[in-house]
């Protein structure tokens, strides 16, 4: 052991009290599934953690059932101060069951536990305390007096953030007064499920949250089913895309969190070790399964080798490996099907031409690992620069001036995140205008706080989540809130018109 | 001896400029009683994508201008149109076959539409931005910006009230148009152009296309250059297959809107044209 190597330091595991299956959480009682059960597995080591319920179209109507009945007979009838107080409930037991997620969470995902401990969980009770205190005060949304609630929202979320993905759809949901249908995605369901009892701790009303596990059919199911009247994604842009046809044509309403290809831009004249750190936490953070990650690196030309080789040498001390073990910076990648997909894209870049470097490190044996790779040399039309890959890969290229880094930064159908490292404020300030993107983070990257609009430009989607955007994703504008007041010319119109 | 009249040549409006449709099309525009008015210009799928990469070029322009400009040119087109009430009155009651008075009142809420729109252009994101207060050393703040390039299809049954409704809410952010005019009524739109040719709104802003929306749209709906589409004159075409079209492409899109109150002045039709962007900064003594 050297100085530099740490000694096992692994988060203990006994906190859980994980069964063996899990069904349905449908109506505020759990079911059994009539779909054909998968397994939930650790990407670290491939050990089987538990059998989960698969959710057909008939769970699917069952689930949507009890919402809508939770919806019509309590939930729209309680006062937006009772509402807040349950969630105010939740928030403070996700602080009190942290350890308990945060462990659940690394498991079954693969993410770091420092990540899962400090940032997803933390931001969970975060979220449900930023809206519990929104329920009863509806009224000053900006949407008009009494704005209403829009029903049943069927929410579809993916595996990156499990837990904190959930606290995204569900909080502004209940705040607005809605009742929900939650799928966690296939390979991470084991957070939302212990979320289940969490609802039960807080003694919600039964059908007020419906959790629903499946793969991508019973999702299907769930947006396409009549009785939903709100659908909230977070996902890949081409699955997006398949649910914005799905519900063209109908009432419902929809919110699109999707795909993204963020550049970061570092400029000469930033500070360098900050923009450093920040480069590794914008692509290596959660082994750069972010949708909002900085996969695109544009530095300009002239401090280019300087920072590629302070990035080298801060990646070659970065950590991979046991994803419980609180000294970890790098877990395991989330499947094989993710792992392949990662392979295959920097293959590519390879054989495009791109220079790859990978930090040395060992690999364990089981599960599916990828060491952080830093790809130089990347043309603007490769597909490692233009492809989200959702993984520790990071494409460098360059830029000369300001207009130019501005112009390849937008040059994606992406527009989710962006990134400026810079000492001078008036630049940053007129970069940030220029950026098509939905989030900019200058001199520092990848912030998340719920009080803060999250969403995307052009093909990451539409619709906000975080802040009172978040909110207004599902509420109607109350009747006060239609504008303009006739003027005596529009009245003389209708009177004209009626002729 | 009665003078005989110079008839107008109505065309489209594509980047400033008035060229006929490069298909050579032109259909008859009847008044309401059946007499001819004029021939208009029958848009092609090619004209369509001509419009598209005219407004694409304009977005940059117009975006880029202080709100107050371009609260200001909007304000302008009120007083052109205002200057040239009468022509209006008399397209709008030829058009449409309503009384004088009842074409006066359109042209007049017209002009005032773009009186109230006019005067949002600086408001607007003072009402739909925030200040964050997140947990940590950050300035935070959300603005709402331009969609780019947004489609609109203008309500079928009006000539002017509809289309300027549906028009102006698009422009106050500073996105640029392609909008496709009622079928049956296009010519009070097309004259419009004239009054927007002549307002300091920059070349390629507005872009009108004349002609049928069954024929124009989907290629509107799928081009992957249109940012967003308002179909709110779509009801009678096949609007879902358009919404399909659009999903492709991930645009932004608002429904068919029926009745005397389509496109009804609001602040959400501008808002629905916009994207919010949040900006995080550092904060440091150091």
């Amino acid at each position: 052991m050297t100085f530099l190597d740490y000694a096992p330091a692994p988060e203990s595991r006994s906190i859980l009290d994980l069964r063996s299956d899990y069904g349905l959480f449908i109506d505020g009682e759990w079911r059994a599934g009539r779909g054909t059960p998968f397994a939930s597995i650790s990407p670290a080591t491939e050990e089987h953690i538990a059998s989960i319920a698969s959710a057909n179209e008939a769970d699917v109507d069952a689930a949507v059932s009890a919402a809508r009945r939770a919806y019509e007979k309590t939930w729209s009838r309680m006062s937006g101060a009772d509402r807040g107080k349950y969630l105010f409930r939740i928030a403070r037991l996700v602080q009190e069951r942290a350890r308990e997620l945060a462990v659940a969470e690394s498991l079954d995902n693969g993410k770091p536990i420092k990540e899962s401990r400090d940032v997803d969980v933390p931001l969970v009770a975060a979220w449900f305390f930023y809206y519990a205190g929104w329920a009863d005060k509806l009224d000053h949304a900006g949407l008009g007096a009494a704005p209403s609630a829009l029903g049943v929202a069927a929410q579809v979320i993916p595996w990156n953030f499990p837990l904190l993905m959930l606290a995204w759809k569900i909080a502004p949901a209940l705040a607005a007064g809605n009742t929900v249908v939650l799928k966690p995605a296939e390979t991470t369901p084991l957070t939302a499920l212990l979320f289940a009892d969490i609802v039960r701790q807080a003694g919600l009303p039964a059908g007020v949250v419906n959790i629903i596990t499946g793969a991508g059919e019973t999702g299907a199911a769930l947006v396409a089913h009549p009785d939903v009247d709100k659908v909230a994604f977070t996902g890949s842009t081409a699955v997006g895309r398949a649910i914005a046809k799905t519900v063209a044509g109908t009432h419902k309403r929809l919110t699109l969190e999707l795909g993204g290809k963020a550049a970061n831009i570092v400029f000469d004249d930033a500070p360098i070790d900050q923009a450093v750190e920040g480069i590794v936490n914008g692509i290596f953070f959660n082994q750069g399964h972010v949708c909002c990650a900085g996969s695109r690196l544009l530095v300009q030309e002239s401090i280019h080798d300087e920072v590629v080789d302070r990035l080298k040498d801060r990646l070659s001390t970065l950590r991979l490996g046991d994803p419980l073990d609180k000294n970890t910076d790098i877990g395991a990648i989330n499947s094989r099907e993710q792992l392949d997909r990662i392979r295959e894209l920097s293959a590519v870049g390879e054989a495009e031409g791109a220079e790859r470097w990978t930090a040395e490190c060992a690999i364990p044996d089981n599960g599916f690992w990828f060491a952080p790779t830093i790809f130089t040399n990347v043309s603007t039309s490769s597909r490692i620069a233009r492809e989200e890959i959702f993984g520790p890969v990071l494409s460098v290229l360059t830029f000369r001036t300001p207009a130019e880094a501005i112009a390849k930064a937008n040059n994606t159908p992406y527009g989710l995140s962006a990134g400026i490292w810079s000492d001078k404020g008036s630049r940053i300030l007129a970069v940030a205008d220029q950026l098509r993107a939905g989030v900019v983070w200058a001199n520092t990257f990848n912030r998340f706080d719920p009080a803060s609009p999250f969403g995307g430009y052009k093909e990451s989607g539409y619709g906000r989540e975080g802040g009172v955007h978040g909110l207004a994703a599902y509420l109607k504008p109350g009747s006060s809130a239609l504008a303009a007041p006739a003027t005596r010319s529009q009245k003389a119109a209708r009177k004209g018109a009626a002729k | 001896m009665t003078r005989l009249a110079v008839p107008k040549t109505y065309k489209l409006y594509i980047g400033g400029k008035f060229p006929r449709s490069e298909s050579g099309r032109v259909y008859e525009v009847a008044s309401a009683s059946g007499s001819f008015l004029a021939n208009a210009a029958q848009a092609s799928r090619k004209d369509a994508r001509d419009a598209v990469a005219a407004a694409r070029a304009a977005v940059g322009g117009w975006s880029g201008t202080t709100a107050y400009n371009r609260g200001q040119v909007l304000y302008r087109i009120a007083e052109l149109l205002e200057g040239r009430r009468a022509q209006f009155v008399s397209e709008v009651a030829d058009a449409e076959g309503v009384t004088t008075a009842a074409a006066t009142a359109q042209v007049d809420t017209a002009i005032d539409r773009w009186v109230w729109y006019a005067g949002w252009a600086d408001k607007y994101a003072q009402v739909a931005g925030n200040g964050n207060p997140v947990a940590g050393p950050y300035f935070n703040i959300s603005v709402p910006e331009p969609t780019g390039v947004v489609a609109v299809i203008a309500p079928q049954d009006s000539s002017l009230l509809g289309f300027v409704s549906a028009l102006a809410p698009a422009l106050v952010a500073g996105n640029t148009v392609v909008i496709v005019a009622s079928q049956s009524m296009p010519l009070p739109a097309i004259s419009l152009s004239e009054v927007l040719a002549t307002s300091d709104v920059p070349g390629g802003v507005v872009n009108i296309l004349t002609g049928s929306p069954a024929e124009i749209a989907p290629w509107l709906a799928s081009h992957a250059d249109v940012n967003a589409i308002d179909l709110v004159g779509a009801g009678d075409l096949d609007w879902v297959a358009l919404q399909i079209d659009a999903a492709e492409t991930l645009k932004r899109v608002l429904a068919p809107e029926n009745g005397p109150d389509a496109a009804a002045p609001a602040l959400s039709r501008i808002t629905a044209f916009t994207e919010t962007k949040t900006v995080w900064h550092t904060k440091g003594l150091l």
